[in-house]
């Protein structure tokens, strides 16, 4: 018999009643033990209902979810007993100290009181926490607390985590801590469950990447896959000002497989080949008169995966009133500067 | 071939029937220590939920004591009964808001995915509360007794009120927390819970007897569970007949308990 899969999700729903809101709309994914799964998505897409569902904490109305072949609804004990959560639901005590909130989370995981103290201690001292350890939460600082957050999680040398935004709004010092860890773990065979609506993180962490939006996976497969969808490279040529840039893009039109996108005083084309594109628009657009201020030919961004796949950015969240998803709107929408 | 990570130190896990009673007993005492190391933490936060019914026996002893009719013997006698309930009673106020700011600061999220007894939380809850409220109810007595208070029976009674008394408020954690479930929010629950505590501690028989209220205000105060529980605790602390108000006194903590306490865990347990 074949291993289950660390983390298996199939055809996922859950309304809720509140507002008669449609979270997951039959999500269905798969990740084997020992990997990084990226869950991108933009706010409301059904990341954190789906964390939720696989955690034991919330039931879907319809589908079926294990972990390490265990039903999260039926074996939801044992479950809890093979999982670790951290991130923007599952807290800390802040009325604790940081040592206090290891040990009761290592008492409530039915450990003993010696292993739950040596244990806090461990972890205290892992994510460099041990000088702060008998002060109250209340005197942590943002960053501090999510270190303890995580450590929370990894009391109990679970084997699967699932990591909920655990960077969002995190310093950048703290924010690359948070993914050495992560590497740490899962070179340690951990398996982790990440969602994040920051590109670079799943860029950087992911071994496969789901993306999420309106409660279902609307593409997956290797970062580098998704971004090979795309076309090969990018080409991002400045003009000298916005209406210039709509005239470029206006005679560049076929240049690349798709539509181009203007910001600004900028176009950006997605081409095969990109140093004969650039040859290519150069000539072009001096031939037309118009001046070029800067050509760059780079790898495209998970970022420009996900405007591609949703017809919005991840970070704005719900699309714009009006905007359209085909990807000839996507293309001429005029992109906000971020 | 891969091979599935199982626990990787087992030892961590010790087997047992889970949802047994060993870790029930030892969840709750941890969410019990839980509440009673954040109280520790914040001492200020014990004297000031004091201060109010302290003010009270003040208030009730020397402002309003000489104007109040229909006592028989020493009305600070009559008070202190009343006080201690009135204590317990908006004491558990706090099993409504902490309930509440657990499940909106997320802690409750982390107890839901760990591998703890799901009664727990509501049965370590109700046990620091009990432990809270005995504290609150002694510093009430040791004022009650510099102000003038008297045993009228004995000891034993005077302690078996103070039984009654913690029973009491037992009940009503139960049924505060369930409020705090349901509201899920602390703001919320500080204003959800005075409506309800108001009539039921200032139309009974704390304070002034009930035979001084208008006739359709003494239906509702002569049979309601405050002023039951106001009786018992008055008969066994300062005299006169014990075993019937005692007995519908433990009727109604009973009552309430068996009630309430499925009620909250329900409420808890129903995953949202």
């Amino acid at each position: 018999m074949p291993d289950p899969p660390a983390i298996e999700a199939h055809d996922l729903t859950k309304t809720f009643a509140k507002g008669n809101v449609l979270a997951l709309d039959g999500l269905s994914f798969e990740t084997p033990p020992g990997t990084v799964l990226g869950v991108l998505g933009p706010n409301g897409a059904g990341k954190t209902t789906a964390v939720r569902i696989l955690c034991t904490v919330l039931i879907p109305d319809s589908g079926r979810a294990a972990i390490l072949g265990l039903d999260v609804v039926r074996d939801a004990v044992a479950v809890r007993r093979i999982i670790g959560l951290a991130g923007q639901n599952a807290a800390v005590d802040e009325n604790l100290s940081g040592r206090q909130n290891l040990q009761m989370v290592g008492r409530l995981s039915h450990m003993a009181r010696g292993q739950a103290k040596k244990r806090a201690e461990e972890l205290l001292e892992q994510f460099g926490l041990t000088n702060a350890a008998s002060r109250s939460l209340k005197t942590y600082s943002g960053g501090m607390r999510r270190r303890l957050d995580l450590a929370a999680a990894l009391v109990a040398q679970p084997p699967i985590l699932f990591f909920d935004e655990p960077t969002t709004g995190l310093d950048p010092q703290t924010r690359k801590d948070m993914w050495t860890w992560t590497e740490r773990l899962v070179a340690e065979g951990t398996t982790v469950l990440l969602t994040t609506q920051y590109l670079e993180e799943a860029d950087r962490l992911a071994d496969q990447v789901i993306v999420v939006d309106h409660g279902k996976v609307i593409a997956q497969g290797t970062p580098s896959s998704l971004k090979a969808d795309l076309g090969s490279t990018v080409l991002l040529v400045t003009l000298e000002n916005a209406e210039t840039a709509q005239r470029a893009a206006a005679l560049l039109g076929p240049l690349g497989s798709r539509v181009p996108i203007v910001e600004d005083a900028q176009v950006e084309w997605s081409v095969e080949n990109g140093p004969k594109a650039g040859s290519e628009a150069l000539r072009a657009l001096d031939a037309a008169g118009i001046t070029v201020l800067g050509l760059v030919l780079r790898e495209p961004s998970l970022d420009e995966v996900f405007l591609k796949l949703t017809g919005h950015r991840a970070e704005s969240g719900p699309p714009a009133a009006g905007t359209q998803t085909s990807p000839e709107a996507v293309g001429r929408r005029v992109r906000s500067a971020r | 071939m891969s091979t599935v990570p199982v626990n990787k130190n087992a030892a961590l896990r010790p087997s047992g029937r889970l949802e047994g009673i060993g870790w029930l007993v030892n969840d709750s005492l941890t969410i019990a220590w839980r509440y009673l190391a954040a109280m520790l933490r914040l001492p200020e936060s014990i004297v000031f939920s004091v201060i109010q019914p302290m003010l009270l026996v003040l208030m009730f002893r020397y402002v309003f004591g000489g104007a109040i009719k229909g006592v028989h013997g020493s009305y600070v006698n009559y008070l202190m009964p009343g006080v201690f309930v009135q204590t317990v009673a908006f004491g558990a106020v706090v099993s409504a808001v902490g309930v509440a700011e657990d499940i909106q600061k997320g802690i409750i999220e982390r107890f839901r995915a760990l591998p703890m007894a799901r009664s727990a939380v509501l049965a370590g809850r109700t046990l620091s509360d009990l432990t809270r409220n005995a504290c609150s109810i002694a510093l009430m007595a040791g004022l009650g007794f510099a102000v003038g208070f008297r045993i009228g029976t004995n000891v034993p009674a005077f302690l078996a009120g103070l039984g009654i008394l913690l029973f009491f408020s037992w009940a009503l954690s139960w049924g505060f927390s369930f409020i705090g479930l349901v509201v899920r929010n602390s703001e919320t629950a500080q204003v959800a819970t005075f409506p309800i505590l108001l009539p039921f501690t200032f139309a009974s028989s704390a304070f002034v007897p009930v035979r001084t209220m208008p006739g359709w205000l003494q239906a509702f105060a002569k049979y309601q569970p405050v002023s039951q529980v106001v009786n018992a605790c008055r008969a066994l602390m300062d005299g006169g007949p014990t075993s019937f108000h005692v007995l519908i006194a433990l009727a109604w903590c009973f009552g309430l308990v068996a009630v309430l306490a499925p009620l909250a865990v329900r409420r808890y347990r129903r995953p949202a």
